[in-house]
């Protein structure tokens, strides 16, 4: 199972090599042959009697991260969906991309695309998962980015990846916090500990965090807006990734957690309440489109709000009709996206107000698209697949259990409504796609290219699809009990036999809410000029992408104002900025662990000399702080410095004394050189503001530090290990002058290094003297 | 003393910070100069001030100051010493080629 699911990503290493021959032959004929075997070999499983498959391949063990796969009803339903519409993908795509367009890029994301897909549906361990979740929004990314030179392009990959990538964040979250709860790794044995997760008090969070990720991807309201932006891709990329498989990922996801969410009674009130908020939403939306694209973007988004509602009903029959309708949808939005991928190549226009009258035109994609459309619209015609699973859904809707929570019997009451009124704007843009697109009138002269039927190759691929519409219409039950109950068992946890009917009956609620839709659904197609003036009011400001849009905009500028307010090139501000921050730390530390302490054992005696030394020292400092002139400002700091070498005489350290003594004498006289030569020093003013706020920083920072100082004089803990240099030096080290030997001897490393640092020094000043590339000289 | 001492050491340090804090090059160059001398009496304040004679092995002498402190300090006199000029020159050498020696004026490309 691993190599199918690896084999589409090790073939693109092939795709370039294959690619230099594609004047002779198209790429995707090689290409095409991957899906269709992998199709090959998953269709064997079906049968009445499957069974579940598992295999495990390690990654990386010692974290409990392998290549789990687990092959139930569901990933079989997925697989199979994958890989079949794949084959038809680029056998289609074989047709639609120009030979002279970047192939092996394209193919090489595609299947890219392919084994994330695959991965997703068939891994077992969640880590395994989540990769194949993020390759999916990366190869998607490429894909929607496919012809990067357009504008709309890019900012379309952009969106869908931002909106992608933060959804799969948060269901990596979701996924540590289930791992941190049940132990384990593996998908089936969460849903074995089911009870364990939902005792959990972290549950709330989880399925935030999870719910979160499948809806970015499945385009819920209100993270849908990525979908029509992303219909800048080919269009056999849109209606592989965007119709058919992708999207469907965040539905797979909720189905194969929902055996463990099932019972929570928020799951049903914030999947089915978010299902069918997009349901309507989307489809409200979808008419005011003008884009055929655009259309089946929204109608894309409304569909799969209707699945993840029924996933969100939780009844064995209500998850079945969910996956018959995963099934149908693919059928026919796939074929839906091809047809308008035709008609958009054919024409040179999507644009539905320029299009019309192609009926006589294209005989054969109008009557794909008759099909395609009608079955989208459910109605009610017993040879359409999408009639079914709307009926279903409808009788659903009626019989839903309402847990105690008021916002779920409020939910009850409301969804049969809304469900009636997504419909009947569902049943509107069906019609409006296919009537605007092939009946009126024709204006040929407006359109980009004159347009005629399709060869034969590209209408293959819709007019399966179609079949497949049919196929299911005719016999609505020839998948049911050895495909989709396999499915749905996986999905719900018991056994579904259920049987679509062709007929309820007249008085049947599911039949009469068809009849509904169809009869307002046709009122409000026909006088559509009157009303739809609403839309100009009613998304308006609301829109969600100008929310999107504000809110990505708004980061920037505020980030980089942030930036800009803080880091303004100014070394003062930063060096302000390091020293408060030192400052309150330390504070906070030494107040919060009682670390000031003061005791007055064990000082030294006070001395007169010594006093006279400090005050001179703290006058010269002070001194320091309000210069005259800059000589004075050497002068002050050449007395701190002797000041300290009398110091270190009183204290009984002659070494130090002397180089203290030199190095000061040395370090003055380089200062005075400096301020020799230093241009035209000028007085810089300060304001008296800036002024005073350094004092304070500056006087805070020295008042800690005595304290500190005080502190840890007051508090030592233990011997000093100075006794062992005493002792030693003269047997071991063979010196006297401990100082010296522990710098040469004892210590001798600090010494070289030391060294080093004047040795680089010396060179570094020799250097910035010597070497001058100014520009005359380059 | 030892107390008295951390103050010399506070004051060298808000001096040498204070100093930090300008706009002129040479004085904050003053200042790390005051703030290595806060930090090494800081140092052999922390070792305990006076407690015998100077750490030079004699026969009659049993009580010696702390040697350890000294050495470190000694380093850093040292370090900080190549550190200053170092500061110095470069100090000269920005000054020169700029032609100003306001830090407020040397704020680097604003396409960075």
């Amino acid at each position: 199972m691993l190599i199918a699911v690896l084999l589409p990503l090790f073939i693109t290493l092939l795709i370039p090599f294959v690619s230099k021959f594609k004047q002779k032959f198209h790429t995707g004929i090689f290409v095409l042959l991957i899906p269709l075997g992998i199709f090959i070999y998953f269709v064997r499983y079906i049968s009445e009697d499957f069974s579940p498959v598992s295999a495990s391949y390690p990654w990386i063990p010692s974290i409990d991260i392998s290549f789990d796969f687990y092959l139930d009803g569901l990933s079989l339903l997925f697989v199979l969906l994958i890989s079949g519409i794949g084959t038809l993908v680029t056998l289609y795509s074989i047709y639609y991309l120009h030979k002279s367009e970047k192939l092996a890029h394209f193919y090489i994301y595609l299947l890219m695309f392919m084994t994330a897909m695959l991965g997703v549906v068939l891994s077992d361990n969640i880590y395994v998962l989540y990769s194949f979740w993020e390759l999916t929004s990366i190869s998607s990314f490429l894909l929607i980015g496919y012809w990067n030179y357009r504008e709309g392009s890019r900012y379309g990959a952009m969106k869908s990846m931002l909106i992608t990538v933060f959804g799969g964040l948060s269901l990596l979250g979701g996924f540590i916090l289930l791992q941190l709860i049940t132990g384990t790794t593996s998908i089936q044995e969460m849903i074995a500990q089911s009870d364990v997760i939902l005792d959990s008090p972290y549950l709330p969070l989880i399925l935030v965090l999870v719910l979160l990720g499948a809806f970015t991807k499945s385009a819920q309201f209100p993270f849908h807006i990525w979908l029509p932006d992303a219909m800048e891709a080919p269009t056999p990329v849109s209606a592989y990734l965007h119709s058919a498989t992708m999207v469907k990922a965040g539905i797979f996801l909720i189905a194969r957690f929902s055996p463990i969410f099932n019972a929570y009674e928020w799951f049903f009130i914030v999947v089915s309440g978010i299902g069918i908020i997009t349901l309507c939403w989307a489809s409200y939306m979808a008419v005011r489109q003008t884009d055929l694209k655009g259309i089946l973007a929204f109608s894309t988004i409304s569909q799969l709000g209707m699945i993840m509602a029924m996933l969100g009903f939780g009844t064995e029959a209500a998850v079945f009709a969910a996956v018959f309708h995963i099934l149908n949808h693919a059928t026919f939005k796939g074929s839906l996206f091809m047809i308008a991928g035709i008609i958009d190549h054919e024409t040179g226009t999507r644009d539905i107000r320029k299009l019309g009258g192609l009926m006589t035109l294209m005989p054969i994609s109008a009557t794909l698209a008759l099909f395609g459309t009608f079955s989208m619209a459910g109605v009610p015609l017993p040879f359409l697949n999408g009639f079914y699973s709307k009926e279903l859904f409808f009788e659903n809707s009626l019989h839903l259990d309402s847990g105690n929570l008021w916002l779920a019997e409020f939910l009850v009451q409301a969804v049969p409504y809304l469900a009636v009124f997504g419909s009947i704007f569902t049943f509107v843009y069906s019609m409006y796609l296919l009537f605007g697109t092939f009946t009126g009138k024709k204006n040929l002269d407006e359109l980009p290219s004159k347009p005629h039927e399709a060869p034969l190759g590209m209408l293959v691929a819709p007019a399966i699809l179609i079949a497949g519409v049919i196929i299911i219409g005719i016999f609505p039950n020839l998948l049911n009990e050895n495909f989709l109950a396999h499915a749905a068992l996986a999905v719900s946890g018991h056994e579904v036999h259920e049987h679509v009917h062709y007929w309820h009956g007249w008085d049947s609620p599911a039949f009469l809410m068809s009849l509904t839709v169809l009869a307002l659904g046709t009122l409000l197609y026909v006088f559509r000029d009157k009303w739809t003036g609403i839309y100009k009011s009613i998304p308006g400001a609301l829109s969600f992408n100008k929310v999107y849009d504000n809110l990505v905009a708004g980061l920037d500028r505020y980030s980089s104002s942030f930036t800009k307010g803080y880091m303004n090139g100014s070394l003062r501000r930063y060096m302000a900025l390091i020293i408060s921050t030192i400052f309150i730390v330390t504070l906070t530390v030494m107040l919060g662990t009682d670390g000031f302490s003061f005791s007055t054992d064990d000082l030294a005696e006070i001395t007169a000399a010594e006093i006279l030394v400090a005050a001179m020292m703290i006058v010269a400092a002070f001194g320091t702080i309000f210069p005259k002139n800059n000589i004075g400002v050497i002068l002050l700091l050449g007395i701190a410095g002797y000041g300290l070498a009398l110091l270190f005489v009183f204290y009984r350290a002659p070494d130090l004394a002397l180089t203290q003594l030199v190095v000061e004498t040395i370090t003055v006289a380089l200062f005075l050189l400096c301020f020799y030569h230093l241009p035209k020093l000028r007085p810089i003013k300060e304001s008296k503001r800036v002024k005073i706020t350094n004092l304070i920083i500056s006087f805070a920072f020295g008042g800690m530090m005595t304290l500190v100082g005080i502190a840890a004089h007051s508090s030592k803990w233990f011997e000093t290990i100075s006794g062992y240099f005493i002792e030693t030096s003269h047997d071991l080290g063979g010196g006297d002058n401990v100082v010296n030997v522990i710098l040469v001897d004892m210590r001798g490393l600090d010494t070289l290094f030391e060294i080093c640092v004047l040795g680089i020094a010396a060179l570094s000043i020799y250097t910035m003297i010597k070497l001058r590339r100014n520009k005359e000289e380059r | 003393m030892e107390i008295i001492m951390s103050i010399v050491a506070g004051v060298l340090f808000a001096a040498g910070l204070y100093n930090l804090l300008q706009k002129q090059l040479l004085r904050i160059v003053v200042g790390t100069a005051l703030l290595s001398h806060g930090a090494h009496l800081f140092i052999l304040t922390m070792g305990k001030l006076k407690e015998g004679a100077p750490p030079i092995l004699d026969y009659d002498i049993s009580e010696y100051t702390d040697p350890l402190p000294q050495a470190l300090i000694l380093t850093s006199i040292v370090i900080s010493f190549g550190l200053t000029s170092l500061l110095l020159v470069l100090t000269y050498r920005a000054a020169q080629e700029n032609d100003t020696d306001n830090m407020e004026n040397l704020r680097g490309n604003h396409d960075e």
